[in-house]
């Protein structure tokens, strides 16, 4: 009888520590958020268009650590959702969009024909539209992420969203061919 | 001076260094070009902004563009002219695409701007040698182009033991620095004296390769009183290269993402050096260089003294180029050179060897087979890296392998391409994959910055939303504290408390908004009737004058009820009295008006206009006498003084109306018009009838007795709103229908619906008053 009472006064003994030490490190150690959105999040490209249906880039991060397809964020293109798929650990789906990748746009206002109306400042995800009411307006380069949310609401249609223009400084070398996708006699007419 | 220890590179390779072909004869002076190509970026760094225009006449070596960036060479005219044109031109670059460049028409004087030489450069503060130096646009002339200011100012907590002169020139083909050394030794070793100067540094070693015995011993020879190291170092491809000649000369390795200058080395090019001298000793900017113009497709492959932006084709001719026997142009040496497209391109200040070769100097590369991981690649690599290891990876887009495997330490000399058996284009798969990295890489910091600014921006919102919110709830707490002030005063005022006049005179209020929105619904029908006249709006035009009709009988009726119900106060007050006045003089203005408006027209409506509003001001200033005298004989009549009053208002806005679809009448003068008019007269007459009515009445009972107030049946009023909202709902559907131009069944479903919901009311009008 003893050794039952033994036993079952150790087990609570044990059980009543280790739920302290639970306990304890349940406050302690507590995640603020979802870890999984903030990595998710990381790898968006921040545009903050909306094309995924989800008000920004963090919603969306949200959206799909809780259950939703990696395959809506345009501007990202194929390799966000190669990056969301290693992360995730599932597989990667092609582009859920009509037009399909996008390519790097921005902003760029006529300034003639603006006539100051400050929508466009009002739509900008990032603050990269420099004007007031009344005063012609003008996009900071530099800031824009290409979104196009500021071409909609402008009542005159002056906003263009023009790729972007490469230059020396940003010129890249390709890739060359893989090994064996081309042979000698096809090299004169491949030139 | 005694012998430096040399450390043998590891790796390297030895390919036919081909030099003889242009170091056989002296330095020559290219041709002056007819025009001069002056591109605006030639150096690591930013791109210069041009401080000329276009038609400006230049001196040679006058400044032509500057950049404020702290990296960045400003750029020189190299001979005299004027430009021509600022825009995009010809540039020696690997993918052929144009850059912004300064052109310059010459005029063959070669007319020098002012030059500022220095005798003595010691007596210079260092400073002013580095601002010397710089304002001299000198970059590095070896090939990458790493503004020489910059170099030549490490931080103050880096001290320079060593600095190497890189006379290696390890590459084929070129011996623009072999021909320097031979030539102008003197004038490098005052050079290296104006750099040993600013650096001060330990050990100063000048390192050649040993292919060059002439330059060696006239180095020798010019360094003999000096403390200067003239190091001959093994012929191997690539010692020339700055960490690898490092590694040669001191043993030490340049850590991976680290300069030399953290490890106290400076390693300056030979071509600098003199470039160096001639802007400290001769104040001379840097406008030409020496360039090695060779290959077999040149008839006297030679070392040219050229100026900057010389188009590389008129260069090409001064050496004989064969076109029939070229086959590759290449810019730089062939290991780490690339292939010019445009042959207009300029010389620039990093271009030190235009290869003209021949399909048999540089045959094209065999097909490309798989890798065979023979390992011949990472035997050869100088900077201890697996090459086929990086090329898999590559293949694979592995960013992150690539970097584990130190991609970014890869100086892309070519040698694992060069031993590669199966002819991988290695080097070009590097190139590819760091090019992909660093966009990479801009790409993260970009989307870094738009979630910053991202964030930002929403927690500004945020705040704004709060701000406003804030304001908000302070205005509605004022408003009902001051509603509080007034109900309390108003329950003072009233000292029996009688709640259901308070009700009735809501009651009317409400009807009288209901009306004056009748109103106006009228009158834009009419409007919208008079443009466009169909017969559906005739419909709805005469639906909405009977529905303001009602609603006008409506407000009298009430208002006379809520009189009969209002219990009598104790006086005429001051307030009304002022009210009397202001309606009088209303009316009195009107009148003048209208008498005006006679006198202008003379129709003879404006004059039955004029006798009525006459007679209205009359009856107001009579209201006005009367309450002055009941205010000052009797006080509790207040009520009728009310009644008066209000009957008066109703009165002159029915005048209004009648006054205003007179004057439609006027402009337009339809049948329509006219029997509104009518019915708006009929109005107004039935206004003043009621008005002198109430006159009459107050004038012969001065003490009314009115039954106390009956409480209204408040359900009946419920129904009474309850079918007005319906109705102004139905109305409002019917014009946004008839706004929309839906189809004519839908628009008489709804004028339908919109009767039906005016007869309900009037229905409840009718009954409430019925009751009453």
């Amino acid at each position: 009888m003893s050794m039952v009472f033994i036993a079952v006064t150790a087990l609570v003994f044990l059980s009543l520590i280790f739920g302290a030490i639970l306990g304890f490190a349940a406050v302690r150690f507590r995640v603020e958020g979802n870890p999984i959105a903030e990595q998710i999040n990381a790898i968006l490209p921040q545009t903050q268009c909306g094309q995924c249906g989800y008000p920004g880039c963090k919603p969306y991060a949200e959206a799909i650590a809780a259950g939703d397809k990696i395959n809506k964020c345009p501007p990202g293109g194929e390799s966000t959702i190669q990056a969301l798929a290693e992360l995730l650990d599932v597989e990667p789906e092609p582009l859920d969009a009509v037009e399909g990748e996008k390519i790097e746009v921005v902003a760029f206002i006529r300034e003639a024909e603006c006539i100051g109306c400050t929508k466009c400042i009002q739509a900008c995800p990032v603050d990269a539209i420099l004007g007031a009411a009344r005063q012609m307006h003008t996009v900071i380069a530099s800031e824009c992420t290409g979104c196009d949310l500021c071409v909609e609401p402008c009542p005159v249609d002056c906003i263009d969203m023009l790729p972007v223009a490469s230059s020396l400084q940003d010129w890249k070398w390709d890739l060359p061919l893989p090994p064996g996708s081309i042979i000698a006699t096809d090299r004169e007419q491949a030139k | 001076m005694s012998t430096w220890l040399i450390h043998p590179l590891r790796g390297g390779i030895h390919p036919p260094d081909c030099k003889t072909l242009s170091n056989q004869q002296p330095i020559q002076r290219a041709p002056l070009p007819k025009q001069l190509i002056v591109p605006l970026l030639q150096h690591i760094g930013h791109i210069t902004q041009p401080v000329v225009k276009v038609g400006d006449y230049v001196y040679k070596g006058q400044l032509l563009a500057d950049s404020t960036a702290p990296l960045s060479a400003p750029v020189h005219a190299p001979s005299s002219g004027t430009i021509s044109f600022i825009g995009p031109q010809p540039y020696p670059h690997v993918s052929g695409e144009m850059l912004d460049a300064i052109v310059i028409d010459t005029d063959g004087l070669d007319a020098w701007c002012e030059l500022r030489p220095t005798a003595d450069f010691t007596k210079l503060a260092i400073p002013d040698l580095l601002d010397k130096i710089r304002q001299a646009g000198i970059s590095g002339l070896g090939g990458a182009g790493f503004p020489t200011s910059n170099k030549l100012s490490p931080r103050a907590d880096q001290p320079i033991s060593t600095l190497i002169i890189n006379g290696a020139e390890c590459e084929p083909y070129i011996t623009a620095d072999d021909v320097l050394m031979r030539e102008r030794a003197t004038e490098l070793i005052l050079g290296i004296d104006i750099l040993a100067h600013i650096l001060q540094p330990k050990n100063v070693l000048i390192a050649i390769e040993d292919n060059k015995p002439e330059a060696i011993s006239a180095m020798q020879q010019a360094a003999q009183a000096r403390d200067y190291h003239v190091v001959k170092i093994p012929t191997i491809y690539p010692s020339g290269g700055e960490r690898q000649l490092i590694q040669i000369l001191t043993g030490q390795e340049v850590r991976a993402g680290q300069i030399p200058a953290q490890q106290g080395i400076v390693c300056q090019n030979i071509g600098t050096v003199l470039a160096v001298h001639d802007a400290v000793i001769n104040g001379k900017p840097l406008i030409s260089r020496i360039t090695t113009l060779t290959g077999q497709a040149l008839q006297t492959p030679m070392n040219v003294e050229c100026l900057i932006g010389t188009p590389v084709h008129e260069l090409l001719a001064f050496a004989g180029l064969q076109n029939e026997h070229l086959s590759r142009l290449v810019a730089g040496g062939p290991m780490m050179g690339f292939t010019l497209i445009d042959t207009a391109a300029p010389v620039i200040k990093t271009s030190n060897c235009f290869l003209a070769a021949t399909a048999q100097e540089l045959p094209p590369p065999p097909p490309t087979m798989p890798c065979i991981r023979c390992g011949d690649c990472a035997e050869v690599c100088p900077a201890n890296l697996l090459p086929q290891q990086l090329h898999f990876y590559a293949l694979g887009n592995d960013h992150e392998q690539l970097e584990a495997h130190n991609l970014f330490d890869c100086i892309e000399c070519g040698a694992c391409a060069y031993v590669c058996p199966s002819s991988i284009p290695l080097v070009q798969y590097y190139r590819a994959a760091k090019a992909d990295m660093r966009e990479q890489e801009q790409k993260q910091v970009k989307a870094e910055h738009a979630k910053e600014r991202f964030e930002f921006r929403q927690e500004r919102l945020r705040l704004e939303e709060e701000r406003k919110e804030a304001a908000r709830k302070e205005r509605a707490e004022r408003l009902a504290r001051s509603k509080a002030k007034q109900a309390k005063k108003a329950e003072q005022n009233k000292s029996d408390g009688n709640s259901d006049s308070a009700a009735a005179q809501e009651e009317i209020k409400r009807l009288k908004i209901a009306s004056s929105m009748a109103q106006v619904a009228l009158r834009k029908a009419q409007k919208q009737f008079d443009e466009h006249g169909t017969d559906e709006l005739k419909a709805q035009v005469t639906q909405l004058s009977a529905a303001a009709e009602e609603a006008k009988q409506a407000l009298h009726k009430a208002t006379s009820k809520a009189e009969a119900t209002v219990p009598p106060k104790q006086g005429v007050t001051d307030d009304e009295l002022k009210r009397l006045k202001i309606t009088a003089s209303m009316a009195r203005v009107a009148l003048t008006k209208a008498q005006k408006q006679l006198e202008a027209h003379g129709t003879d409506e404006l004059k039955a206009q004029v006798e009525q509003l006459s007679k209205a001001a009359d009856e107001a200033k009579q209201a006005l006498d009367k309450a002055n005298e009941k205010a000052t004989v009797s006080a509790p009549q207040q009520s009728s003084a009310n009644e008066v009053k209000r009957l008066k208002i109703a009165a002159s806005m029915a005048r209004v109306a009648l006054t205003k679809a007179q004057k439609q009448l006027e402009a337009h003068g339809t049948d329509e018009l006219k029997a509104q008019v009518e019915q708006l007269s009929k109005a107004a007459d039935e206004a003043k009838q009621a008005l002198t009515a109430a006159t009459a009445r107050q004038a012969a009972d001065p003490k009314p007795t009115e039954k106390p107030a009956k409480p209204e049946p408040s359900a009946a009023e419920q129904a009474l709103k309850k079918a007005k909202i319906e109705a102004a709902m139905k109305r409002a559907a019917l014009r946004k229908a008839e706004r929309a131009q839906a189809d004519a069944s839908s628009i008489t479903a709804l004028q339908a619906e919109l009767a039906e919901a005016e007869q309900h009311l009037a229905k409840l009008n009718q009954s409430e008053t019925a009751d009453v």
